[in-house]
């Protein structure tokens, strides 16, 4: 008898740490009503944001695609249309992060990435409804409110974001920059 | 002081372009989708063949006969809205009035519909 024995790194365990905290706050929201469906704060974009910049963009698409796997399998939406809706947007935002990496880190913090990546989602999940789940309504008659509220949103996200990784690093490299 | 940080500090000169940026795009769809100019005519459908199109510049209200009793639909400052419909719930009615392209009010039970088209007439009305 073989016995096989898998040994998870301290990266590993990184990520599925990060994973289940995203997934926390993700499941924390869908209990939350909303005025829109759709609309909501994205709250587990803040763990995607804050992984990106401490371990970079691969832990950050492993713990984003995690979050969106798993958390569909406890909220029972697995390969079904939201769950459609949330890869696409996590897939669009990831995407967005990825092409974000060039701006100066001086003058784009975390509020630029997660007004961007909120945007991406909102632009992808658009998208996908109009032209996969109601290709016959406009849904793009809906779409200033939905950029308003990634506006908003990702504002906020950022803002949260930023306070976070200034309060963890103390005195470190962005103090400066002001 | 173990950290100092202010909203400015948290935002950084890149962060407001990207805001501002955000905002215009917000402006611009709104301005895209909501404000665009009105929609030039109206279909009225009844069990899914054209009953009636004409233009939203003249007021006008037209008796439109289904199978569950007579929908009226009335346009006025160029806009258009059902007026009364035998259909339980009332949903045409409630949606009120309707003025831009692609907006509609179903009356699914009496088979009426009246759409709002823009200036790219799929119906030319000089052939009706």
């Amino acid at each position: 008898m073989t016995v096989l024995t898998i040994k998870p790194t301290a990266e590993d365990h990184r990520i599925a740490y990060l994973a289940a905290l995203a997934i926390a706050l993700m499941l924390m929201e869908a209990a939350l009503p909303s005025p829109l469906p759709g609309v909501k704060p994205g709250l587990a974009n803040i763990v995607t944001l804050l992984v990106l910049k401490q371990y970079g963009l691969r832990t950050a698409v492993w713990v984003s695609g995690l979050r969106v796997v798993a958390g569909s399998i406890l909220l029972g939406s697995f390969l079904t249309p939201s769950f459609m809706l949330s890869l696409g947007g996590a897939v669009a935002s990831l995407a967005v992060l990825w092409l974000a990496r060039g701006l100066p880190e001086r003058y784009f913090g975390a509020v630029s990435l997660s007004v961007l990546a909120a945007f991406a989602h909102v632009g992808a999940q658009l998208t996908i409804v109009s032209l996969w789940l109601m290709p016959t309504v406009n849904v793009f008659y809906l779409s200033p409110v939905f950029a308003a509220a990634a506006w908003v949103f990702g504002l906020s996200n950022g803002l949260i974001t930023a306070y976070l990784l200034t309060s963890h690093h103390g005195n470190s490299q962005h103090e400066s920059a002001t | 002081m173990k950290f100092s940080w202010s909203a400015m500090a948290l935002i950084r000169r890149g962060d407001w372009g990207v805001l501002l940026l955000g905002l215009l795009v917000v402006i611009a769809l709104a301005k895209h989708y909501w404000m665009s100019p009105p929609g030039q005519h109206l279909v009225i459908k009844r069990g899914g063949d054209v009953f009636l199109t004409a233009s939203l510049q003249q007021p006008f209200s037209v008796n439109v006969p289904g199978p569950l009793g007579v929908t009226q639909v009335e346009v006025r400052d160029q806009r258009a809205r059902v007026r009364s419909d035998p259909s339980p719930r009332q949903l045409c009615v409630r949606q009120g009035w309707i003025s831009h392209e692609g907006e509609a009010a179903i009356c699914l039970p009496n088979q009426v519909s009246v759409e709002i088209v823009g200036q790219v007439r799929r119906y030319d009305s000089l052939n009706y």
